[in-house]
């Protein structure tokens, strides 16, 4: 693994799960600034799968391919309809609902280095 | 009929959010078993597609939220419910017929224990947003 995308990953998600939770304790709804940053986080997703993807191609480790490559895929899933989810809500919780999302996505790049690491 | 819309405001948005997380996370890892190593521990992987065909329905029940899909929603989570308590406590009086992890195992101690935590607050919030939809 990669290590130092999965730690800016990790810390990314959760600097957006924060962002999040302050926009639900202001009572507002989700801004441009959460989803542009949840765009980044998307973004460094899709390069986690490649170098992934690449890394467990030429890895002589005894990682579990299928449940790798599921999580990497996985994780691409969620922040995108956790945010169309969270858009149709007008109200607090609507943020929220976009914060357990984010939390998601460190939870998934831990267990990723776990399965690496095994 | 606009009353059963209250299931997926407010905090049923977070609640449904968990629900879908766990569909995802179910339906997963029960096609991955199911497709790679489904001769090693039947059982537990036929329960793992249980617990995600469970979690699709409640997730998508709970989100359409109408007065029919709440019923469904309903009955998603009881069995939910009786499923993770009794996968709970056979795979600790029969750890050998759980030779691998499902989502219910042990409680759902491999998911930080909300698969136990999470059709309680289920049953709790369809109480809760009842009102006006019987």
């Amino acid at each position: 693994m990669f290590d130092p995308l999965t730690w800016a990953l990790v810390a990314l998600s959760l600097a957006a799960m924060v962002f999040a939770v302050v926009l639900a304790a202001l009572d507002r709804r989700i801004n441009w600034w959460l989803l542009g940053l949840l765009g980044v986080v998307e973004a460094a997703l899709l390069a986690q799968l490649v170098v992934g993807i690449v890394q467990l191609i030429g890895t002589d480790r005894d990682v579990s391919g299928p449940f790798f490559v599921g999580y990497l895929i996985g994780a691409l899933i969620v922040l995108p309809v956790g945010a169309l989810w969270a858009l149709a809500e007008s109200s607090r919780w609507g943020a929220g609902a976009l914060a357990v999302a984010c939390l998601v996505i460190p939870v998934l790049e831990l267990r990723l280095h776990d399965i690496w690491v095994a | 009929m606009a009353d059963a819309e209250a299931t997926r405001h407010g905090p049923g948005r977070i609640l449904i959010a968990v629900y879908g997380i766990f569909a995802l996370a179910a339906t997963s890892r029960a096609a991955v078993q199911i497709a790679t190593q489904f001769s090693e521990a039947p059982i537990a992987y036929i329960l793992s597609a249980v617990a995600a065909v469970i979690y699709c329905a409640a997730t998508f029940a709970l989100a359409k939220a109408t007065v029919v899909s709440r019923k469904v929603a309903y009955v998603a989570i009881v069995v939910e419910l009786v499923g993770v308590l009794t996968i709970g406590v056979f795979s600790y009086l029969a750890p050998e017929d759980f030779p691998d992890q499902t989502v219910w195992s042990h409680f759902g101690q491999g998911y930080f224990f909300i698969p136990v935590v999470l059709p309680v607050l289920g049953l709790l919030w369809l109480r809760r947003t009842a009102s006006g939809t019987r």
